[in-house]
């Protein structure tokens, strides 16, 4: 599925952001990534969803290697990997449905499918009663949960959140962390990178991998 | 259908950017324009003087009618030498009173004819080059009738030295103008992909094909360059009508050069949309 082997990353001014990281995440896991900022989580998801190369080891994603996909085909890796941000990354002046319908547009999902498509799977978040509203009209919470329903438009197999829960209240937290866990129920992987501990040891049955300046310091299924 | 639909959405959900990266466009492609409209009429003041560049050989009163026709024909069949016209003694004396009607008692009161006989040499367009002038006229000059042979060297000197002023002046302003028109065209179009970089960003994030990113903006670059163009024409014909009313005479630019400015407005804008989209290409 995803697997990381002997991955290092440098930066020409800040110096190694991995070093030497090797784990692998199975179908339908649900794994932590935690650590201090400036740790290497965010380096790590950005090197799943081949945002970034790594400066030696491979990277693969479903059988593409980080080393032999191009950029002219790395949206094939893109369309199987969701992404979800602490700030969002939504469109402003499109409705809830517009930005999960502009995914779809944009992968080339037949036209009058879009609008259909796009009403389910803010059904899935829970926001059937909210796709006509601008993202500025919505909560915190709930734009991370339009972020997500975009995320999954493409039916991936695998969802990367960087600290998705990071701009949003407890309430809101304890929401999208229930759908990321219904989610992965109906059999996709998460991986969620976040320095919130507390939130970590609320969640027990998920696997942890935890960074340290960029090594891989601890593996709970280790 | 989809990039058309979305270059046209980018119309209207952002009229004012659009609209002012067209009027950039326009503006620029307009000082080309002007540009153009200055070139062209130079060109035909030039050329409407290089008509006037013609080579007279003026004959012996004992010149042979059959020696004058020979050499007539002779210097007819040079390729330089688009006609050759003789000018009798008489038809020389009606042009001068013509011309000159201030003589006019002068001219009536005489007895003999003092004016000379003349072949008048007109040559072809673009053998009106100094070389070819001094050339004929040897050639003119090597009849034994012939007495003398006039084309005004200072004149066609001074006109060979303006026509080469011309085409550096040309070609160096013109490349100049051409320059600041594809900076400004590549700034607006610039700033027009920098306002929808967040839908770029998307567009990666969720594995769009690159080639389907591009292309609304090539479209939307293209719309722009044509809609520019559009304008750059209209303005250029303002001023052409306006000069032409209130001030001078002058000829408008011929349509191919208006179409090939529109054209390079349209391929300009959908290049200068592409280059500025490589950036955000990459970003995600």
């Amino acid at each position: 599925m995803i697997k990381l082997q002997n991955v290092s990353r440098e930066y020409p001014k800040r110096g190694y952001a991995l070093r030497n990281v090797s784990f692998e995440i199975g179908k339908g896991e649900f794994a932590f990534l935690t650590g201090h900022s400036g740790s290497g989580k965010s380096t790590t998801l950005r090197l799943v969803h081949l945002s970034d190369r790594p400066t030696s080891g491979e990277v693969l994603v479903t059988g593409y290697s980080s080393d032999r996909v191009s950029e002219r085909e790395v949206w094939k890796v893109r369309r199987r990997v969701g992404f979800v941000f602490q700030d969002f990354r939504l469109l402003p002046g499109r409705t809830a449905q517009e930005n999960v319908g502009f995914a779809l547009e944009v992968t080339g999902a037949q036209r009058k499918e879009i609008q259909p498509r796009a009403q389910r799977l803010l059904s899935q978040v829970g926001l059937s009663t909210k796709s006509g509203a601008l993202i500025h009209e919505l909560s915190g919470g709930e734009q991370q949960r339009v972020a997500i329903a975009r995320a999954l438009a493409n039916e991936p197999f695998v969802l990367l959140a960087d600290e998705p829960t990071g701009n949003l209240d407890e309430r809101a937290t304890r929401g999208v962390m229930e759908l990321f866990w219904d989610i992965n129920a109906r059999g996709m992987a998460v991986l969620m990178a976040t320095h919130d501990l507390e939130l970590v040891r609320h969640y027990p049955q998920a696997r942890v991998l935890e960074l340290d300046q960029g090594r891989l310091v601890y593996d709970s299924a280790a | 259908m989809y990039s058309l639909r979305e270059a046209l959405a980018a119309f209207r959900r952002a009229p004012v950017l659009t609209g002012l990266s067209g009027a950039m466009v326009g503006l620029a492609l307009y000082v080309v324009g002007l540009f153009a409209l200055a070139t062209y009429n130079l060109q035909l003041a030039l050329s409407a003087i290089e008509e006037r560049v013609e080579i007279v050989a003026y004959l012996r009163d004992d010149a042979r009618q059959s020696e004058i026709d020979l050499a007539r024909s002779e210097l007819g069949k040079l390729p330089e030498v688009q006609s050759v016209r003789y000018v009798s003694k008489r038809d020389a004396l009606a042009q001068a009173q013509k011309d000159l009607p201030e003589f006019q008692d002068l001219f009536s009161g005489l007895d003999v004819n003092p004016l000379p006989q003349s072949l008048e040499v007109e040559l072809r367009p673009g053998f009106r080059t100094r070389e070819a002038v001094e050339r004929i006229s040897k050639v003119a000059a090597s009849y034994p009738f012939v007495e003398d042979v006039r084309y005004g060297r200072d004149w066609v000197d001074k006109l060979f030295t303006l026509r080469r002023v011309g085409a550096v002046t040309t070609a160096v302003l013109g490349a100049a103008f051409a320059m600041v028109a594809a900076l400004i065209i590549g700034t607006a179009l610039r700033i027009a992909v920098f306002a929808r970089r967040e839908e770029i960003y998307v567009m990666r994030l969720v594995g769009a094909k690159n080639g389907f990113i591009r292309r609304p903006f090539l479209l939307e670059g293209a719309m722009a360059g044509l809609l520019g163009g559009l304008l750059a024409w209209l303005l250029t014909y303002a001023t052409y009508r306006g000069v032409y009313s209130f001030l001078f005479a002058l000829a408008w630019i011929p349509q191919s050069w208006i179409a090939v400015g529109v054209l390079a407005g349209v391929v300009f804008g959908a290049l200068a949309s592409a280059f500025a989209i490589r950036r955000h290409l990459r970003e995600v």
